[in-house]
């Protein structure tokens, strides 16, 4: 009854640091799933959409307009990179939420290495486009001069805490919403055991609440996808225009 | 003696959680009231409504954080 239990990472093929293990697998099949809906849902492109067809489009136009929203036009050169990485949140959240499932976005590794990913992104992009004037990302216009060393020093923390923020934002979010969904199944259970035929009905209760928090996990699911998209594109907007 | 400070610790670390929900609720609050004097503005303040709220929600995320490392990692 361990609720920390289903976030054990296990190896499946192999020992140690380079074994093949349960996370691995998980990202694999998110891969292979995105890759197989994407694939197949656009091999016979109508007209007319089908149902796959206008899924696989509402989810380009989806993260198209985000992209265009936040960085401008000229941030659809980083629109491949988006459409990745929201697809492959999407789904791996998605994917953690049957039962039985690893949820691969509830590890802080993977979660670290996606942000660590777009923060890199941002700053070899705004070095190599505005070479130092990236730089001015840290000096907001219009501020007095006794005012600048504690304005820049807080606009560099707060972007140094953007790639933590960033990871552990989604981590903690898929984290605490399986915890909890496996706490309230968990109590099912022990009601039954401590009070028989009585406990049975007292289950329901904790069961209802199970089936709410369900909801509740699809609505994070996809809502935490679309933020960690979003963030990504404003982050990007800052190295596309970093000055203001 | 340890443990008991470390769940003691994990408790305090929740209270923040607090802050963060009064952030999201004035967030949520503040938007409504907004969309309900101006509602066909109301869809295209929706990107900065999510903003807002993630940049939020990460502070009280934060404070999870503490509680889980103080309960796991410590």
């Amino acid at each position: 009854m361990d609720p920390i239990h289903q976030f054990e990472i296990h190896p499946i093929i192999g020992t140690g640091a380079f074994a093949f293990t349960n996370s691995a697998l998980y990202m694999a099949i998110t891969v292979a799933v995105i890759s197989l809906f994407l694939l197949l849902s656009t091999q016979r492109r109508a007209l007319i959409p089908g149902r796959w067809q206008s899924l696989a489009e509402m989810c380009y136009e989806f993260t198209a307009s985000t992209v265009r929203q936040s960085a401008g036009n000229d941030g659809m050169r980083f629109f491949p990179f988006v459409f990745s990485i929201f697809m492959f949140v999407l789904v791996a959240n998605l994917i953690g939420l049957i039962p039985y499932t690893f949820s691969t976005t509830s590890q802080i590794v993977v979660t670290g290495a996606l942000s660590l990913l777009v923060i890199s992104v941002v700053i070899v992009y705004g070095f190599a486009k505005h070479g130092l004037h990236f730089l001015k990302l840290f000096v907001p216009h219009g501020i007095p001069v006794f005012l600048l060393p504690l304005v820049v020093a807080i606009e560099v923390i707060s972007f140094l805490s953007r790639p933590v923020s960033l990871s552990v934002r989604l981590f903690a979010n898929m984290l605490a919403g399986h915890i909890t969904l496996k706490v309230f199944a968990g109590f099912v259970v022990q009601l039954a055991a401590a009070f028989g035929a009585l406990g049975w009905v007292m289950a329901i209760m904790p069961l209802g609440m199970t089936i709410a928090l369900s909801a509740l996990e699809l609505l994070v699911a996809v809502l935490q996808a679309y933020v960690f998209a979003i963030l990504t594109c404003i982050y990007l907007n800052d190295a596309l225009h970093p000055s203001h | 003696m340890e443990q008991l400070g470390q769940y003691i610790g994990a408790g305090l670390a929740t209270l923040g959680m607090g802050g963060a929900a009064i952030g999201v609720g004035n967030i949520f609050a503040q938007y409504l009231a907004g969309a309900l004097r101006n509602p066909s503005a109301a869809d295209g303040q929706f990107a900065r409504l999510i903003f807002g709220f993630a940049v939020t929600e990460a502070l009280g995320i934060f404070s999870l954080l503490v509680a889980l490392l103080l309960l796991f990692a410590v």
